[in-house]
């Protein structure tokens, strides 16, 4: 009895739906706990089905917020999107690897499997150990993306999960390859884990360069709305971006965004 | 109130909590087939086997769905380590019991249980950062069926040794005291009275150990590559099914989710079956 008449006592936007990208869903979901704790009464309700059905939920009405790990295409531009953080993802090899330096071409090289030994690429004489990521990943999506790859072609000796279990696999084989988060990567290397970081496109892989727009792999984690936020959802954008949540970012391995 | 009505609120008890245990299993196993449905209507039954490979999609149209080289993979590793771990464990069991001394018996016992214990994220990461390394001294990367089968006969070996040792304390002392009396020698003793009084036990620890391996995923995660493929040796990467599961399921959309569920039943067939055959294989006299 108690629960129906609070529920028809306030229909308003005491409940915030939240839909999209599986990337950022964790982070969101961790904002919205915080959230929810300096606005008593009120819930946040985050669930996952990738950045496709964030835009359509925001569109539709379905959702009060959409997520998508991406920047908005043209024919989205009548949504509102508001970035909360910046992804990138870097290539890592082992520390004792030569290697300081490879091309687009030489990646692409290798992850088709044209290139299976380091001589060819200027390093030791090795073959190399391939590390792809698990289908349906956010990273492997980007990685795909940037080197204009289709998952088919690529020709994997290890197929992993999560950040960790690519460090890990790279730190304990000195002749892997593999790509992973940059924030994650970063803080391992700077941490004691036999890792380095390769630059793309010239580019040294940091956080750094990530926040100030000049690495390549990257992409904004974009909340998106239908209409211009009002009432909550405008407070829950706005605490979305504020400082106040910068080291949920970091946790996650995100880059928060300077302003 | 009379003992015998007692007696039958106590049976009635008792038959309402074995009937809750079947049912947990039964809405698993009908939960797992409803949540499939939809692949099989899509997907279809043959194309899980005859496919080219596996590539999901969240479309059954764009997809690729063959789930053999991951069926095999599964096989192998649980087919390896269950053929090292029975003889090692049930090898353990007669050493703690018929050859240690009793103080050193009860510390291995102690150790074994300590074994057991260990959950198997740390078994799959002392894996990936010894196992493999080793491993890829012999033949690059390390990350292959063989690391899968050593890491999977080391987590279910205190299960056989375990459950053989309990088996074995169960063979009535004389059984023992007889053959002695016969001068029967130690090892004759133990091939001809031992094991056949202590087989049921033996059997289930190798049952039980058979499904702790075919579930096994974290540790195989880690050290197993996660190539879908059919191995052709010991040294090739290898991804099971239940690691297919734990790496895709959080990102699976559509027909590539109820893919997923459709392996598990597999999963869940397998192992019906494994127990329906081990039961046939005795003909059910091993536990009268």
């Amino acid at each position: 009895m108690l629960g129906f008449a609070a529920c028809s006592k306030s229909p308003q936007t005491d409940k915030l739906v939240i839909t999209g990208s599986s990337t950022i869903a964790p982070l969101m979901a961790e904002i919205g706990k915080r959230f929810e704790q300096t606005h008593p009464g009120v819930r946040v309700d985050v669930q996952t089905g990738g950045s496709s059905r964030g835009i359509a939920d925001a569109r539709q009405g379905v959702a009060d917020i959409g997520m998508a790990s991406r920047a908005l295409k043209e024919d989205e531009n009548d949504l509102y999107a508001f970035a909360i953080a910046q992804d990138g993802i870097c290539i890592i090899l082992h520390q004792e690897n030569p290697i300081a330096n490879l091309s687009d071409e030489q990646v692409v090289a290798i992850y088709t499997g044209k290139i299976n030994n380091w001589k060819d690429a200027g390093g030791n004489d090795a073959p190399i150990t391939v590390v792809n990521k698990a289908e349906g990943r956010s990273t492997l999506e980007l990685f795909l993306h940037y080197f204009k790859l289709k998952n088919t072609d690529i020709k994997a000796d290890v197929i992993i999960g999560d950040n960790q279990q690519g460090i890990k696999t790279v730190a304990g084989n000195p002749d892997a390859i593999g790509y992973v988060s940059i924030g994650s990567a970063e803080y391992d290397a700077t941490h004691g884990v036999p890792i380095k970081l390769l630059p793309i496109g010239g580019v040294a892989a940091s956080i750094e360069n990530v926040k100030n727009g000049a690495f390549p792999l990257s992409r904004p984690l974009n909340l998106v709305t239908k209409t211009a936020p009002e009432g909550l959802a405008k407070q829950l954008i706005e605490f979305a971006q504020s400082e106040s949540v910068h080291d949920i970012i970091r946790e996650q391995y995100f880059v928060p965004i300077a302003r | 109130m009379s003992p015998s009505r007692v007696d039958q609120i106590f049976v009635w008890l008792l038959r309402g909590l074995a009937a809750l245990a079947g049912s947990v299993l039964v809405l698993i196993v009908m939960f797992l087939i409803i949540e499939s449905i939809p692949a099989l209507q899509h997907v279809g039954f043959a194309r899980f086997f005859t496919d080219s490979s596996w590539h999901p999609a969240a479309k059954a149209a764009e997809g690729f769905y063959n789930l053999v080289p991951m069926l095999a993979g599964t096989l192998f590793a649980m087919a390896g380590s269950v053929l090292l771990a029975t003889p090692l464990g049930i090898l353990s069991a007669l050493f703690c019991h018929y050859y240690a001394p009793p103080i050193i018996a009860r510390q291995y016992r102690r150790v074994i249980e300590l074994l057991a214990g260990i959950p198997s994220v740390v078994y799959g990461f002392w894996g990936l950062v010894v196992l493999v390394p080793l491993l890829r001294h012999i033949e690059p990367s390390g990350l292959s069926l063989l690391a899968g089968i050593i890491i999977l006969t080391i987590m279910i070996l205190p299960t056989v040794a375990l459950m053989a040792d309990a088996a074995m304390a169960n063979v009535p002392q004389h059984y023992l005291q007889g053959a002695a009396a016969l001068g029967l020698s130690r090892w004759a003793i133990l091939r001809g009275v031992v094991f056949p009084a202590s087989k049921a036990g033996l059997f289930t620890g190798v049952i039980l150990a058979t499904g702790r391996a075919i579930g096994e995923t974290m540790a195989i995660l880690m050290v197993c590559g996660n190539i879908v493929q059919t191995p052709k040796n010991l040294f090739e990467p290898i991804r099971t099914l239940t690691a297919n599961i734990a790496l895709e399921m959080a990102y699976a959309l559509g027909d590539h989710r109820t893919a997923l569920f459709f392996s598990g039943v597999l999963l869940m067939a397998m192992i019906i079956a494994l127990v329906g055959l081990a039961e046939h294989l005795v003909k059910g006299k091993i536990y009268g």
